[in-house]
Order: C-alpha cells, then structure tokens, then sequence
C-alpha cells in the first residue's frame, strides 16, 4: 500500500507503535508468569535447597515482577512519569527502612 | 397583619442566615476553606488553650486538688492531641489554602472537592474526638496512646481517639495530595520552581512528608481499633502481640509530623523576614535544598523518641548520629534569616515581630534537641519537664510563632482588612515574654527530675517556684491571645481597609492582586520573571504584573454539598463504632450496624459523585472587568 | 454521543492527560498510590514482626496450600494484563473493546475473591480465626486490606463501565478509566508481595 498523505503515515506509525506496544505487554505477562512460577518451584523443592538461597531467590523474582508490573503495565517508562517515579520511590524508600527496622528492632 | 409581616421578616433573615451557612458548607473555593481551617483551627487552638490553662492552674502549687488522677490525664491527654492534630496541623492548611494558590499565580487549587472533603473530615473528626467530654471521659493515655495502657486500661475515651483521629488523618492526607499537584501542575508560566516563593516549597516538602507519614498513623490506628474493638492481638502479649510495634509506628509518623509542622512555619517566617527586611531572601537555593533535606532525614531519625526502651547500642548510635544530622539543614536556615535581615531596612511590624522572636526561641528548642539526641544523656532527660520544655519551644516557639507571623501578615489578603498594629505587638510582647516565662524554667524542673505527665508534685522538693513562674507565664500568653481576639474583633467592625499589596513592599505574587482576592484570584494569569515576581515588575516600573494571556471568561468549580455529607457518613460510622466496643466480649450489634450504614451512605455519594458531572460556571469577562475596576 | 465506538469524532492522542484535570488526576492518582505504598509497608512490617508469634494456633506452613495461592496468583496477574488491554483499546476510542477487557477483569477479580473468601473459611474450621494470636491478627489484617482494595476496585470499575455506555470515551472519562486501571495494578502489585512474603516465605517457613 503506498502512503499517499501525510495522515495516513501519522495513522501507520501510530498503528506500528499500538502493535510494538501490545507486543511489550506480551512479553512483560509471560515473563511475570515465568517469574511466578519460578518462585513456587524455588518453594516447592524446599527440602533440597537451603532455606535463605529459596527465600533470597523468591524476594527477588518478586521485586523484578514489580519493576515489570510498573514501568510497563503502569506505563512508568514512558515520559512525564518523573513525579510518579518520585513518589512510589520515596514511599518504597519508607517502607525499607520501616521493614529493616521492624525484623530487626523490635523486642522479644 | 403585622405579626404576619413579622414573622415573614423573621423567616427571610433566617432564610439569610440558612443561606449564608449553606454557602460555607458547600464552598469549593481556597480562600474561603482557608477561612473555615483557621476559625475551625483558632477553634481546637483556644479549647486546646484552656486546657493547657487547666494544667497549669493545677500544677501552680504543690498539693494542689484542682485537677487530679484520672481528670488531670485527661485534660493532659486532650490538650496534646487537639494542639498536635486539631489546632496545628489546620492553621498550617489554613495558610496553605489562604496563600499558595495566589503565591503560584493559579486560579484555584487542583482537587476543590478534595479541599472541601479535607476540612470537613478535619473538622468532624475534632468533633468526634471532643464529644468524648459528654461520654464517659476523655482519652486519658497521653497524646502517644502506648499500649497497652491506651488498649487495654482506659475504656471508652481511647475509641473517640482512636477514630476522631482517623477521620482528621483521612482529612489531611487529602489536604497534602492536593497541594502536592496543585503546586506541581498548576504553576503560571515562568514560575519555575526555582523562582518558587519559599513558603511554597515548604509546603511541597510538608505535603510530602504527610503523604509518607499518615499512612503508618492509619495503620497504627486501626490495629488498637482492632485490639479494642474486636480483640485482636496486635498489642497484646499472651498472644504473641508486642507493644513495641505500636511505638515503632506512631514515631515513624510521629517525627515526620513535627517536621510537618515546622516547615510551613519555616516558610512564613522565609516570607515575613525577606518582606520586612525588603530584601531578597538570602540563600534562596541553600534554602530550597535544606527544606529537602530536613524532609528526607525526618523519616530516618524517630528511635530517638524510643531511646529509653532498649533497642541496642547500634540502633541508638545510628539514630542519634542521623538526629544530630537534622542540625546543619535547620542552622542553614538561621543563619540565612539573620543575614537577609543583614543591611535590610528591618519594618518592626507585628508579623516581623514574631518571625524575629521566632528566630532566637527556635535556636534554643534546636539546642536542647541535639542535647536530647545524645542517648546517655537522653537517659536521664526522658519523660521529664526537660522534654515538655524542649518541644514547647519547637512547637508553640517554632510553630505557633511562625503561624501568628502567617496571621498578621497574611490577614489582610486574607479578609481585606489589617488588624490593628497596636493591639498586635501588646499581643506580640505578652505572648513572647508570657511564652518564655511559662517554658524556661521546665528545663530546670527536668534537670531537677520532675517527671512529665503527673498531676503534682510534693512540697519542698524546690518545685514550688519554677511551677508557679510557668503558671504565671500561662496566664501572660492567654492575655496576648484575648487581645488577639479583641483585635480581630474590632478591626472586623471598622478597620482599616487593606490596598492589594497591603504592606507597600510585597514580593511575591498575593500582593499583585485585590485584597481580599477575587473569587478568581487572577483576572489575567501572570508572566513570571524571576524570583520575587511581584518586586521585579514594581523595579521595573509597573503596578501589575505582565500578563501571560488575553482576558476572558474564567471557569469555575460548583459549589457542593456533597464533601460535608460524605464527612457526616464518616463521622456517623466512626460512632457506630465507638458505641461498638465493648470490653467484655462481642462488639454490639446496633454499634455495627450503625457504622455499616454509615460506610454504606458514603459509598453512595461517591459513587453519585462519580456519576454527577459537575460543568461548574462560567464568570463572564465584563464581570471580571467590572469587579477589577472596582478593586482599583 | 452513544457509548458505540467514536472514534473519528476526536482524535486527541492520550485523552487521559488531554486536560488540566485530567493531568492533575493522573498525577493526584499516582501520589496516592505512593501513600498506599507506605500504608501496606507497614502492614507487611508488622506482619514480618509477628509472623511467627502463634501463640497457641496454627503457624503458616501448617495452613498455606501452594496450589491455592497459585491459582489466585494467576488469576489476578492475567487481570492486570486484561486491564491494561482495556487502556489500549481506550487510546484507540475502542469504547466496546474497553467495555469488553474490564469486564473480564472485574470477573476474574471476582473469581479471586470468591477464592479469598473460601480460603478464609476453610481457616476458620482449622480454628484460624482473627483473634487466635498475633500472627492471625496480623495475617487477616493484611491480606483482608489487600481483599478490601480488590472489593473496592470490582465495584469502581463496575460503576465506570456501567456509565461508559452513556459517556463513552472523552476527555472527562478517559482519566478515570486510566486511574482505575492503575489503581489495579497497584492491586497486583501488593498482591506479588503478599504471595512472596506471606505464602512462599510462610511455607518456607524460614
């Protein structure tokens, strides 16, 4: 098909990028799958792995889901996100340290 | 005929007065919110006021039977927790809400529905907190609530704590979201955040810290709700609970909060000092950068209100080494104030007054801070008179003197009128020397041991004189406060009427427009140019600010009465539940039901919220030309 | 204008951040979710704090099944990529394709909570209840604000497809659906942590 207007190339970019983007979301979906699947045969071969390689293991796989989760399903790599960025840092700033000091400074 | 024509006379000014009420309770407009935050906060201030009065009748002399056991907890109890969250926390929104959209160069903030919903949770959740007087007493656990005295020991009175203080929380966290976007999205052309007024930034880094810090307050709450109300076990130990937790939570809110507090006033005092001193501020960006900071470190430093509990000498050392860190950001700040008074023509006006008499009571609540961070030390500092007096003088010092600076400078913004400047510095001076005379000797009744939060004290242990000073000094800042009163009560009848740029020498962009501001505060929205907009246009020549757009209709939101139903729906639930708890076993059923209806009701309107499209109105350019025209 | 497809009749790129209030209430949003970040934070910290305080209960590893919790992993992962479907279909002015992904995502939320609901009843009959002991509290108190977000997102996004019909795709609209949208994602994204740190670490037992 030959792109006679300038509309008609703006309509096939635009279409590319929707298609480019559907194919991300793909992508992102099955790798949180793998992700969750790892993490609970990590779990459920607990009785040949040591217990903190599994724990370590399956904390990871879950923060690496998160990142997929919010840079491509929370769009948060695109631009005009640097505010956003900001705010789920700084709250996961607050929450580390709450966390840290929860399993480490509390009694008894 | 004539009872007739009576009684329609009656009822036309009660239909006045039913429509003047009615157009306050659905008001969606900034300055009229800020308007209801400082009657509604100058409200809690006075209640909260009284009963520091209270206290300090009762601990006037040794022995005294004024104010004791139970009754004196109370009073205690409630007088922290209404400064703290009902008077503070609204006066500060309320100078938010007065200023920041005219300092920005909006028409209006970014949620006005929000604004609204804001205050009345706020203020419902006072409400519901004080009602507690007429329900079997007051909270009586400290304004800390530590389990398991506040969970398990105090009955009824800890209910109406726990849930009057969650709605104003609600309330506040939605307060700070909006200011958030308002002063991020909203911004008129040139207005970078460079060239941000201070007080602004101030408020951004508060906002900030209220969206972080709130969170665990809510969550804290609702698990002694859930220990009192349906026996969980949170806090109780024969299940596994740790009372610990609840310390841990109400610090990482708890110190943020103070610096929630402090910022805004730090804010105001950047603005009253800079204008009385006509002289840009010095130090703008280091400024900026120590108003960050302080905000960043206030979540890594709250062990040090746990010193004394036993966390180890690691966590400790961390915690005092970060607390004492909070000390350069904050000196920063000092130290620019006093150079951009530096060669300034310094106006001694009221509001300057208390920024100046600020500056000096802060330093010495900043010094008995670091002292209190060295955790030997703390040791032996903890929980008495020492700590009452140190953060006395950070928050009624600090605080409060930033605030009543924010009152009379920005009063006639605020209400088109100046207060009187006569009746203001009698204030300033009882206040100032009321303020010092009560908080001062604390530091040697703590040094001397006596403890914080007991109702007396025996005679002979050379108490007598430092208490009686203090109570003597009470009674000197409730003196400023009624001529304060006074003051606003005169000026209201016939003072004198305030120009735009009210003091001659504004800076910033408030002062460009009308006093009090037209509901759409900027005919035309401004070009900014710089720092101090509003000065660099008058260098330049100009009376006005050059504007950014041609003039023409402005859009505006509706009133709604939609935030004080939602409001009421709360405070209903927040009953139900009160009325729930129940000591012995089960939670009442009618208690449940009560508060299921009242969580049911506000789903309802918000979902009548969302299906309602609210197009607001238009005000039309001839009347915007008209009411211009007007102001000149 | 019909809730039938519109495009076309506009085609302003990005109808969620077209406007002023669209733009505050994308970012609004956002903050929001950041103090949700903090509030379930300190859920998870006291519940890392009193997980294994049982008192006279069970203990997790005694209670959690990993095929349960896997099955409702999966249904609320594809949830979030049926919503963000939804938001594709959205840009596009798609207004029935829209309608079609979140009401698949409102039934697969429902199924996960009919999943929660089950879960919690077959608790009870092990005499798991809220107040057995510290680590119940903490566990029910969690994963129930966790079930309470879900309820509430089913419902909100119910009420906007149910207006969609009569308001279709606009400038007012798209914000909303966008914000929805989000608000479910963050919905999974506190799940994640929920089936890592509750299930997996509780069935670890470590």
């Amino acid at each position: 098909m030959a792109l006679t207007s300038k509309d008609q190339v703006a309509e096939y970019v635009a279409k590319q990028r929707r298609r480019q983007e559907l194919l991300h979301y793909l992508v992102t979906f099955a790798s949180m799958i793998v992700f969750t699947v790892l993490a609970f045969i990590a779990v459920a071969l607990r009785k040949d792995i040591n217990d903190y390689l599994i724990a370590f293991f399956i904390v990871t796989m879950a923060v690496v889901q998160v990142a997929f989760q919010l840079y491509y399903f929370m769009h948060m790599k695109e631009k005009d996100h640097g505010f956003p960025a900001l705010f789920i840092y700084g709250g996961a700033l607050v929450v580390f340290v709450t966390v840290l000091a929860f399993v480490t400074m509390i009694w008894i | 005929m004539t009872t007739h024509a009576q009684s329609l006379a009656v009822s036309s000014q009660r239909k006045g007065f039913l429509h003047w009420l009615w157009t306050w309770i659905t008001t969606v407009d900034h300055k009229k919110i800020a308007i209801l935050y400082l009657f509604g906060g100058g409200l809690f201030f006075l209640i909260g006021g009284i009963e520091a009065l209270l206290i300090r009748i009762q601990l006037a002399v040794p022995n005294n039977h004024f104010l004791v056991g139970s009754e004196y907890n109370q009073v205690m109890t409630m007088h922290g927790t209404t400064m703290i969250f009902l008077a503070a926390m609204p006066l500060i929104f309320a100078m938010m809400n007065a200023v920041i959209p005219l300092q920005i160069g909006a028409r209006d903030v970014a949620f006005p529905f929000v604004n609204a919903l804001g205050f009345w949770l706020f203020f419902l959740g006072g409400i519901v907190l004080n009602t507690s007087w007429f329900f079997g007493g007051a909270p009586a656990g400290g304004w800390t609530a530590y389990t398991p005295l506040a969970t398990e020991y105090l009955g009824s009175g800890m209910d109406f704590y726990i849930l009057g203080l969650q709605l104003s929380g609600a309330g506040t966290l939605m307060g700070a979201i909006n200011f958030l976007v308002t002063i991020i999205n909203m911004r008129a052309p040139g207005m970078t955040f460079m060239r941000m007024p201070l007080f602004c930034w101030t408020s951004l880094v508060t906002s900030a810290l209220i969206l972080f810090a709130f969170p665990p307050l809510t969550v804290g709450l609702f698990f002694e709700f859930f220990d009192h109300i349906f026996h969980a076990n949170f806090f109780n130990t024969a299940n596994g609970g740790n009372g610990i937790i609840w310390e841990h939570i109400f610090w990482i809110f708890g110190h943020p909060e103070v610096y929630i507090l402090v910022l805004p006033a730090f804010g105001i005092i950047s603005e009253v000092v800079a204008t009385f001193s006509k002289k840009r501020l010095f130090g703008y960006s280091s400024m900026v950068f120590a108003t960050v900071l302080i905000g960043f470190l206030s979540f890594m430093v709250w062990v040090h209100h746990m010193f004394t509990v036993g966390l180890g000498p690691v966590a400790n050392a961390v915690f005092a080494i970060a607390t004492m860190t909070i000390a350069v950001p904050t000196g920063i700040k000092i130290f620019n104030w006093l150079f951009t008074m530096w060669g300034g023509q310094i106006h001694f006006t009221t509001a300057n007054l208390f920024a100046i008499g600020f500056i000096p009571t802060f330093v010495m609540g900043g010094v008995t801070g670091v002292m209190l961070a060295v955790p030997p030390a703390d040791a032996q500092y903890h929980d008495s008179y020492f700590v009452v007096a140190h953060f006395h003088y950070v928050i009624l010092g600090g605080v409060v003197f930033g605030l009543l600076a924010g009152v009379f400078y920005w009063w006639p913004k605020m209400f088109g009128r100046m207060l009187n400047e006569t009746l203001g510095k009698i204030t300033f001076w009882f206040f100032f020397l009321g303020f010092h005379l009560t908080f001062f000797p604390q530091h040697f009744l703590g040094l001397m041991g006596m403890p914080r939060r007991y109702f007396t004290y025996l005679p002979g242990e050379h108490f007598e004189l430092g208490n009686m000073l203090s109570s003597i000094g009470a009674f000197g800042m409730a003196v400023g406060v009624i001529v304060l009163l006074i003051n606003i009560v005169v000026t209201t009848a016939k003072g004198k009427r305030a120009k735009g740029d009210a003091w001659g020498i504004g800076r910033t962009l408030e002062w460009s427009i009308a006093s009090p501001a037209p509901e759409y505060n900027f005919a035309q929205t401004p070009l900014v140019k710089g720092i101090d907009a509003f000065w660099k246009e008058k260098m330049a020549g100009n009376k006005k600010m050059t504007p950014a757009e041609p003039l023409g209709d402005v859009h505006m939101p509706s009133p709604t009465v939609i935030p004080f139903l939602m409001s009421l729906s709360l405070t209903l639930a927040s009953f139900g539940f009160i009325f729930a708890a129940n000591q012995a076993g089960k939670p009442h059923t009618g208690g449940l039901i009560t508060a299921a209806i009242g969580i049911g009701l506000m789903l309802l309107l918000m979902l009548i919220h969302s299906i309602k499209d609210d197009h607001g109105f238009h005000i039309h350019k001839e009347e915007i030309m008209r009411i211009e025209k007007e102001a000149e | 204008m019909s809730g039938t497809e519109n495009a076309g009749l506009q085609a302003i790129p990005n109808p969620e951040k077209a406007t002023l209030e669209g733009k505050n209430k994308f970012l609004g949003f956002w903050f929001f979710l950041g103090g949700e970040t903090v509030l379930f934070g300190t859920l998870f910290a006291t519940f890392l704090a009193l997980r294994d305080k049982v008192a006279s209960g069970p203990s997790a590893h005694e209670l959690f099944s990993l095929p349960l919790t896997f099955l409702s992993t999966i249904i609320l992962l594809t949830s979030s990529l049926t919503s963000v479907f939804a938001i594709l279909a959205m840009k596009d002015y798609k207004a029935g394709a829209m309608r079609l992904w979140f009401w698949i995502t409102v039934l697969l939320g429902l199924a996960f909570l009919g999943l929660e609901i089950y879960e919690f009843h077959e608790y009870l009959g092990e005499h798991f209840g809220f107040t057995t002991s510290a680590f119940s509290s903490a566990f029910y108190t969690l994963v129930g604000t966790h079930g309470c977000h879900v309820l509430f997102g089913v419902l909100w996004i119910s009420e906007l497809m149910l207006q969609s019909y009569k308001k279709g795709i606009t400038t007012v609209t798209a914000p909303k659906y966008y914000v929805a949208a989000l608000y479910w994602h963050f919905i999974d994204v506190v799940w994640v942590f929920i089936f890592t740190v509750v299930y997996l670490l509780g069935i670890l037992g470590g």
